[in-house]
């Protein structure tokens, strides 16, 4: 379970926080989705729980390990994380860029039969097995996503945070994607998922996280989160919510403004 | 790009003979293979065994520990930084290192090794400068990788009109010495400055190997780094102390020599070597090759005339370097 309690995170010389006493948990087992609009803190929860932002106050527990008493490497070696940005100046074969996931647990110049075992289940979780010896600059946005959550799976961690994976998505890929994550979260995996696409996330999050400003406002199952009123003020847009006839997840509805 | 192949590594290394032969025959005079193994095996004229032993030898043997510290430089520099256009010299890393062994020299020190301590510092000195100028560009600017070399180019400059400025009332001697490092060369090469330049290498060059899985975390990016469990700050920094230490010595052994460490990275990657270790590795190699080449076209391309070394890498490494930055639009 990821667990923040009362997270502040205020940038170098920011008058107000961007992360403002933030608490929420994301449990086994689920994906909590973790949504809001541009700037509402999103972002900036994941690169505190990276250690890239320090935290001004509260703390982030890790199956009850405090994150600030970890170092880099055991943070790697319990929860991965797929950031929203990554660099692909130097591409690497689609296996190179898996085996990277072992790093956390290198030592020294030699790999380990444990491994190649961890590359392998990774390998056939993310259903990758045929962009092996493709190179990661010649891959689909999609095959790209399901890369890089193969590289996350090579860290065999239990949690598993992922920042707007479905970003530049075409449906079926998208879907796909989140049809992996729903599957990997089945299997006990505790997964936050930063997401901005509050229709496709209400279909497969067992919670959501509404951030404004910094601040959580709501907190709780899809349909009890997608409330027009809330979304309405959050968003600062007319919206209407309605359900989904096939799966009964709530649909959101932004209005034309007349 | 060529796929990679076993017979690559033995081939390379062949070459890397191959090539130290031929800077073994060529230079002023032509000497034939059987005199230079007679030379080797000590049974050749006197002259030839003093002009292979004493003077050519030792020169082949600086030419390639300049190319691989270089090479090895440039590729952990680009890798660290994810920038492509990368490398010592560019960087105004070799430009600082100029400054901190030309003023030693000023000051009296002439010794290759001790040398190469006043270089590290101005290396240092310049690499710290150059990243923080870049930082004042604005987070807009950083991402983009011309804004680092932009700001190495300007600290480059200032380092060459701090030398200007410390070669205003220099004697004679301290002005020929200070050219030499400015346009590089590895003409007065010595026994004794390459083994200490081998020192650097062998110590800095196997750091740099033992940093190399982190080197291809850092190239995914700061978060992806980060996620990985690199401590991205401490490990770039010690990714540039190694690198800029590496630039330092050569600067102190044979002087500025530009764009050895941006080509032979690229060379390399071209025969699909992606991982660091392996590409620092191939660098070395190939950087050997590449300068020792270059050296020979500097004594062979004019005669009598011998071109600076630094002259004849960036007559090759100014096209390259515009190519490059034509594919980074």
């Amino acid at each position: 379970m990821i667990r923040f309690e009362s997270v502040t995170v205020r940038y170098h010389g920011a008058a107000s926080p961007a992360v403002d006493g933030a608490s929420f948990a994301a449990a086994d087992g689920g994906i909590t989705a973790l949504v809001g609009p541009n700037g509402s803190g999103k972002s900036t929860i994941v690169r505190a729980l990276l250690g890239r932002e320090p935290l001004e106050s509260g703390r982030i527990l890790l199956d009850g390990s405090d994150r600030g008493a970890l170092k880099q490497r055991e943070l790697a070696r319990r929860v991965a994380v797929v950031p929203q940005r990554e660099e692909t100046v130097f591409p690497l074969e689609v296996r190179e860029y898996v085996a990277l996931g072992r790093y956390p647990y290198s030592r020294g110049l030699t790999s380990s039969p444990d491994d190649a075992r961890a590359i392998q289940r990774a390998v056939e979780r993310a259903e990758i097995a045929g962009l092996l010896q493709r190179r990661t600059d010649e891959l689909s946005g999609g095959e790209w996503q399901r890369v890089r959550v193969a590289r996350a799976l090579a860290q065999e961690t239990g949690m598993l945070v992922l920042d707007e994976p479905t970003t530049f998505l075409d449906i079926a890929h998208e879907m796909s994607l989140l049809e992996l994550v729903h599957s990997l979260a089945a299997g006990g995996m505790a997964v936050l998922m930063v997401s901005h696409q509050l229709n496709l996330v209400a279909r497969f999050a067992s919670r959501m996280v509404l951030l404004s400003r910094g601040r959580v406002v709501a907190d709780g199952a899809p349909v009890e989160v997608m409330d027009a009123a809330t979304l309405e003020a959050v968003y600062d847009w007319p919206i209407v919510i309605s359900r989904d006839a096939a799966s009964g997840a709530p649909v959101l509805l932004p209005l034309r403004k007349r | 790009m060529i796929a990679p192949r076993a017979w690559h590594w033995p081939a390379a290394v062949a070459l890397l003979l191959f090539v130290a032969l031929a800077g073994l025959v060529f230079g002023v005079s032509t000497i034939p293979l059987s005199e230079i193994f007679a030379a080797i095996t000590g049974g050749g004229d006197e002259t030839t065994t003093t002009i292979v032993r004493t003077l050519r030898a030792p020169r082949v043997a600086l030419a390639a520990m300049v190319g691989a510290a270089l090479a090895m430089s440039g590729a952990a520099l680009q890798g660290a930084l994810r920038n492509s256009l990368a490398e010592p010299y560019l960087l105004g890393v070799s430009g600082g290192a100029a400054v901190g062994a030309v003023l030693a020299f000023g000051l009296g020190l002439q010794h290759t090794g001790s040398l190469a301590i006043p270089a590290f510092v101005g290396a240092i000195v310049a690499v710290g400068a150059a990243l923080l100028v870049a930082r004042a560009a604005g987070r807009a600017a950083r991402g983009d990788p011309r804004t680092l070399l932009m700001a190495g180019v300007i600290i480059g400059a200032f380092a060459n009109a701090v030398i200007m400025v410390a070669l205003a009332n220099s004697t004679s001697d301290t002005l020929r010495g200070s050219l030499w490092w400015m346009m590089g060369s590895v003409a007065d090469a010595s026994w004794a400055g390459a083994l200490w330049l081998g020192l650097y290498l062998g110590v800095a060059g196997l750091a740099l190997l033992r940093l190399a899985p982190e080197i291809d975390v850092l190239a995914l990016g700061e978060e992806a780094a980060a996620a990985l469990g690199s401590d991205v700050e401490r490990a770039t920094r010690t990714v540039f102390l190694v690198s800029a230490l590496l630039a330092a010595a050569t600067v102190a052994a044979a002087g500025l020599i530009g764009f050895v460490g941006l080509i032979v990275p690229h060379i390399v990657r071209a025969f699909g070597v992606r991982r660091h270790r392996r590409l620092i590795a191939g660098s070395a190699i190939v950087g050997g090759i590449l300068v020792i080449l270059a050296d020979v076209v500097a004594r062979t391309a004019l005669p009598p005339a011998e071109l600076p070394l630094g002259a004849v890498t960036a007559l090759i490494g100014v096209p390259f370097f515009l190519v490059r930055l034509g594919r980074m639009r």
